[in-house]
């Protein structure tokens, strides 16, 4: 087994990520160019000037390159899962330096910068054992600006659903042109504290323009799509039609007592690539 | 209306500016994110001319090749962040346009009409296309005390935007009318 080819497919997976949205989400802000006009249109055309200049020349699209975040799924019969996160942790470091990353990791009692976007819990993996042999890695690298419109909501359950839609449209019109809009909303609803903002960050690995298959839960997307654009938050929070591109809703069942909603942000470079490793050790970036 | 300007600009040029206005500027600007603003309240002697620049709120991704830095991707980053050392900031340095992303408060709101100056809006995240109208990096300081993001950067820039003009000299705010509706 080729261990540094392997790291290396990791680092084409962060340049990937970094450097080329998925097709959902420029097509869904192209769509966006289409229906806005005046300052807002200005706004959407600089984006996609600036996805397509990113993707040309290799470059981070967004200064901010990201909390360096992978999402795992990891094949109970795959021979090397101990080598993993070793090879994460190095690819990062690797990416770094090569295409390169900002600098983003701090030690928030001292104030140091790790300088090679390592550090405490960083990168921040989360792993999900599945049936087979092949390890499917999504990079997800998330930007400050959007995480920090984040929200945990402890509702009372007597609000019923009714309630958790009216804490998401307020705390999205609260945040205003912060997290770099037109956004994708993920909401987890139920589970507890953690679980729910938990939940909130996976939905936005769901592609734009995919419909919760539940479809009381598809209905409710659709409502707060419709809610949060009637905002006129806009383009970059400067007045528009497109605050949001698309919201995905998960749920998992809740205690009795509570009604935790979490709200994860993303702006618009919703940058995702994926890529999956076989059993023997050649990888493909898709 | 569509302005190209020079920095520094004067204080007829700032006047003229309203909200809603685009604007390409040209000259020298330089970063301070929330490190920066506090480390150059409490210094005595800065050894360049911020009043001559405009302020530019970012944390550039660079890169140093053959001792030289050379700019990645220089988007605009979360001006609400330093909302609470603008108006200071502005009274000590005479920096008379700011730009950055997602508007400020009410502190820098009085300030920019008491100061005459603006604030303006570059479209966040679009960070390889600033790095496009950025000509040279023409220094950088507290490099090592604050890291890359955090450091103040000089650039000269050309026909750098296009730039909102969102908070003008006379009060008035984007994104405050906004919130009324």
């Amino acid at each position: 087994m080729n261990f540094k080819e392997i790291e290396d497919g990791i680092v084409e997976l962060i340049r990937k990520a970094e450097t080329e949205l998925p097709d959902d989400v420029v097509k869904s802000l192209k769509n966006a160019y289409e229906i806005e006009d005046g300052v807002a249109k200005t706004q959407i055309d600089a984006i996609l000037k600036t996805i397509e200049l990113a993707k040309k020349s290799k470059r981070p699209m967004c200064q901010d390159t990201g909390i360096q975040t992978f999402f795992i799924e990891i094949g109970v019969d795959f021979p090397f899962i101990n080598k993993i996160k070793d090879l994460i942790t190095n690819a990062v470091k690797k990416a770094t330096l090569e295409i390169p990353l900002r600098p983003n990791t701090v030690d928030p009692f001292t104030g140091e910068n790790h300088k090679d976007n390592t550090g405490d819990h960083l990168p921040y993996i989360t792993w999900d054992l599945v049936d087979g042999s092949d390890v499917h890695i999504t990079a997800f690298p998330k930007g400050g600006g959007s995480e920090n419109m984040s929200k945990l909501g402890m509702l009372k359950p007597g609000v019923g659903i009714e309630g958790v839609k009216d804490f998401v449209v307020e705390e999205m019109i609260k945040s205003a042109g912060n997290p770099c809009p037109p956004t994708v909303v993920g909401v987890g609803i139920g589970g507890g504290a953690d679980l729910s903002l938990k939940l909130g960050k996976r939905a936005l690995l769901r592609p734009v323009g995919v419909r919760h298959k539940d479809k009381n839960i598809a209905a409710v997307e659709e409502e707060l799509i419709k809610r949060i654009n009637g905002s006129g938050i806009g383009p970059m929070g400067l007045g528009g039609k497109t605050t949001v591109l698309d919201v995905h809703v998960e749920k998992a069942h809740r205690h009795p007592a509570s009604l935790p909603v979490g709200i994860a942000v993303q702006c618009w470079a919703d940058r995702r690539a994926r890529m999956v490793i076989y059993s023997d050790g050649s990888w493909e970036v898709k | 209306m569509e302005y190209h300007i020079d920095i520094p600009a004067g204080k007829d040029e700032i006047k003229k500016l309203k909200i809603g206005d685009i604007i390409y500027v040209t000259g020298k600007v330089f970063t301070a994110r929330d490190e920066a603003h506090h480390m150059m309240l409490e210094k005595n002697n800065i050894s360049f001319s911020p009043g001559d620049m405009a302020l530019y709120h970012c944390g550039p991704l660079m890169k140093e090749e053959n001792g030289e830095w050379q700019v990645v991707s220089a988007g605009p980053t979360t001006s609400s962040r330093m909302e609470i050392f603008e108006d200071k900031f502005l009274r000590k340095f005479g920096t008379n346009i700011i730009i950055g992303k997602g508007g400020m408060g009410e502190r820098t709101k009085k300030a920019l009409q008491k100061y005459i100056c603006i604030y303006a809006s570059y479209t966040g995240g679009a960070g390889a296309l600033a790095a496009e109208k950025i000509e040279k990096v023409e220094g950088v300081y507290w490099l090592d005390e604050l890291s890359m993001p955090e450091a103040v950067w000089i650039f000269k820039v050309k026909e750098f935007g296009p730039l909102v003009v969102s908070m003008d000299s006379y009060g008035n705010s984007i994104y405050e009318n906004l919130k009324k509706r």
